[in-house]
């Protein structure tokens, strides 16, 4: 019988790392706390470099890097606590969140040392930004069958042709770390797929903004036309591209994002009802809100306690993201039939405006960063049913 | 180290049979005089009351183990009372609680009490005053439900013998709530595995049926709820030596009673007709889901007292949640 589930034992954010909250909160009450709620319901899909070189300034981006690269060398648990918090408040943390969760961990993994050094201090300092090139057209939950491709020249150079899709903010980002075959072709599946840092201003390259149901923009498409990559863009081992997004997608998938996409919809209604002695009518629901989320956070917690000792809960991480979007999925689901509960009330704008953003996006929750079946899939390997 | 020595015991005498024999009214005699000759009753007693000296964190694993087992004797109830009281226990006594005794037409009465047929005592509460009785002193009505345990009691006024709570004044009820979210979630994981087990065994269209997706996705979604019910209930039962927080409580027992309907639900969908009937195991532990489910409150009420905490609580629903077992 599997293990998987012996490995949700409770664990403890130490108290080093809470002591480091207070900081945090003091910060984002300065940052943050007057913007209106729908904008702070984009969290880590708005693209803000000002805030982010702030927090930057602060110690506060790459911080798990070591301080050698510029990072502040906290652990799982201190980013655990910082994260939870700009996600709680709602803090425009889209434009350095991909670096700092994954991309500069994989660089600090798998880079050589001259890599580390270029680009893990810009990283840290704020000045470069990150995306992830995963998903293509034609590649999406299968993500082995990639087409995009990287082929070595005579001088050492790689050239690269393709297109990959779904980069949150591609067309802000300065980088971002791109799956391609260098061998083989997609019938080889996950064998001869490497990763590469691919700079954006470099010619053959072009983004195309994709706009959303919302009117936002968040994602983008990535046109490669023979684009010349220099011999250090291949990040760690030609071939070992698969094993290596699987790391990455450990770290993708394990954070506090995958609970709190809907926590500030919550809190701004909860203010709503109070404002208006209207809490009682649901105080109820919200109750079970609560309760979902106290064992959310504690299946997360248990989680970064793995990453804390230095491991890859990549089945664990699935789980938690599957059971967490679900959560985050039920609060617009709930709070947007609870605010017409009565015709002809009066609602506030600013909630309507964020109900109907979370309510739109949504779906994308249980999508981005791998599907409900992908994981539930994941999950029953992890039981061992195949 | 608790918990492997009494795995022991219930490996040996509280099986299948021995459920089924419960609850069909004999007495569990091997069972029950096995646990109190350990000295287990008394794991959690205080050491100059000659106790094990252990605390409620210890009594999680036991509470997993218990529903795990599906025991049909209140021992868990009878390990956990040593936190409410420090003396006055009949030391070989079964006790079970009933926290909201109520006065009426010059009798005491405690309705709906778990594990009330099996038990040899009752712990009640009525306002602060803790108050002792035996079920052989009581009216005794049962509910007619199939092979249930849970009765109803009455006793004359004065009958009951008042104890000093042993940490200021007791609060049984959110402390009932928690050790049913224990007993929850040992069942939701005992039920989990005869699940899997079944899903690996059972062929059809010439597979297992666990390979197929449409199974394996109802068994991961299981999988995440019996996972959410161990780490809420083990959160719950962290960090107090004593008496848990009534929050912590409620957080837990919600959680447990709201995946025990789902998880009851897949394990019988994944079984089929062979699920449900006497003689396969599967009833054992899904007639307590729900059994376990309404006693001492089920999601509903406890949801309400969470609700009621945010409601008069200045910060975030994060903070509030953090806060819960801080």
């Amino acid at each position: 019988m599997s293990q998987l589930l012996d490995n949700f034992r409770l664990s403890a954010i130490p108290a080093r790392s809470e002591a480091f909250r207070q900081d945090v909160k003091g910060f984002l009450k300065q940052h943050v706390e007057g913007m209106p709620a729908d904008l702070r319901s984009r969290s880590w899909m708005a693209f803000d470099a000002t805030f982010s070189r702030q927090l930057a300034k602060r110690g506060w981006v790459g911080v798990t890097l070591p301080e050698a690269y510029g990072g502040a060398n906290l652990d799982a648990f201190d980013r655990f606590v910082l994260v939870e918090e700009l996600l709680t408040a709602g803090a425009p943390v889209g434009a350095h969140w991909i670096a700092d969760r994954q991309s500069g961990p994989l660089i600090l993994r798998f880079g050589t040392d001259e890599q580390k050094r270029n680009y893990l201090p810009r990283i840290c300092r704020g000045e470069i930004f990150f995306g992830i090139g995963m998903s293509e057209p034609n590649s999406g939950s299968d993500l082995a069958s990639v087409g995009s491709r990287a082929t070595l020249q005579a001088n050492g150079h790689w050239r690269l042709t393709g297109r990959k899709i779904w980069t949150t903010n591609g067309h802000r980002c300065d980088f971002v770390i791109a799956l391609v075959r260098t061998s083989g072709d997609p019938a080889d599946r996950q064998k001869g797929l490497s990763q590469f840092i691919v700079d954006l201003k470099l010619p053959g390259v072009t983004v195309r903004p994709i706009r959303d149901l919302t009117g936002d923009s968040h994602f983008s498409e990535l046109f490669f036309d023979e684009v010349e990559l220099p011999m250090d863009a291949l990040i760690g081992d030609e071939g070992q591209g698969w094993h290596q997004v699987n790391a990455e997608l450990a770290f993708e998938r394990s954070g506090p994002e995958r609970l709190y996409s809907s926590i500030v919809l919550l809190d701004r209604w909860i203010t709503w009802l109070k404002d208006r002695g209207e809490f009682e009518q649901h105080a109820q629901a919200i109750g079970r809100f609560a309760a979902h989320l106290f064992t959310l956070r504690h299946m997360s917690i248990a989680v970064t306690a793995k990453l804390a000792r230095g491991e890859s809960p990549v089945v664990e991480a699935a789980l938690v993201k599957d059971i967490g979007t679900e959560f985050e999925q039920s609060i617009p689901a709930f709070v947007e039939a609870a605010l017409t509960a009565t015709p002809g009330l009066r609602v506030d704008d600013d909630l309507l405006r964020a109900s109907a953003y979370v309510s739109q996006m949504a779906p994308t929750f249980s999508l981005r960063g791998g599907t409900r079946e992908i994981l539930r899939g994941m999950i029953a390997r992890g039981l061992g049913l195949r | 180290m608790f918990a492997e020595a009494i795995e022991a015991i219930l490996v040996d005498h509280c099986t299948p049979a021995t459920l089924r024999a419960v609850e069909s009214g004999q007495r569990a005699g091997a069972l029950i005089d096995a646990l109190a000759d350990s000295g287990f009753f008394d794991l959690l007693a205080a050491e100059d009351e000659g106790g094990g000296g252990a605390t409620l964190s210890d009594l999680f694993p036991i509470a997993f183990l218990c529903g795990g087992h599906a025991v049909p004797v209140p021992l868990l109830q009878t390990i956990a009372s040593r936190l409410i009281v420090r003396t006055g226990l009949p030391p070989r006594a079964l006790l079970t609680f009933a926290p909201s005794l109520t006065e009426l037409d010059g009798e005491v009465r405690a309705p709906h009490v778990p594990a009330g047929t099996v038990a040899s005592h009752v712990l009640g509460q009525m306002d602060d005053q803790v108050l002792l009785f035996t079920t052989a002193d009581a009216e005794i009505s049962v509910t007619g439900i199939h092979a249930s345990t849970v009765a109803s009691f009455r006793w004359k006024q004065g009958v009951g013998t008042a104890l000093e709570p042993r940490a200021g004044p007791a609060e049984l009820q959110p402390l009932a709530a928690l050790l049913h979210a224990g007993l929850l979630a040992g069942a939701m994981k005992a039920a989990f595995d005869l699940t899997m087990q079944y899903a690996n065994d059972r062929v059809q269209f010439g597979k297992a049926i666990g390979k197929f997706q449409a199974i394996q996705h109802q068994l991961s979604v299981m999988a995440e709820h019996v996972a959410a019910s161990s780490i809420a209930a083990e959160a719950a039962f962290a960090g107090y030596p004593l008496m848990p927080r009534t929050i912590a409580c409620a957080a837990a027992k919600s959680r447990t009673s709201e995946a025990a309907q789902l998880v009851a639900s897949i394990a019988h969908a994944v079984h089929g007709a062979i699920g449900v009937t006497e003689e396969y195991d599967l009833q054992l532990y899904t007639r307590r889901l729900h059994e376990w489910r309404m006693a001492h409150g089920s999601e509903m009420h406890w949801n309400s007292v969470l609700g009621a905490g945010i409601s008069s609580h200045a910060g975030s629903v994060a903070d509030y949640v953090r806060e819960i077992t801080a």
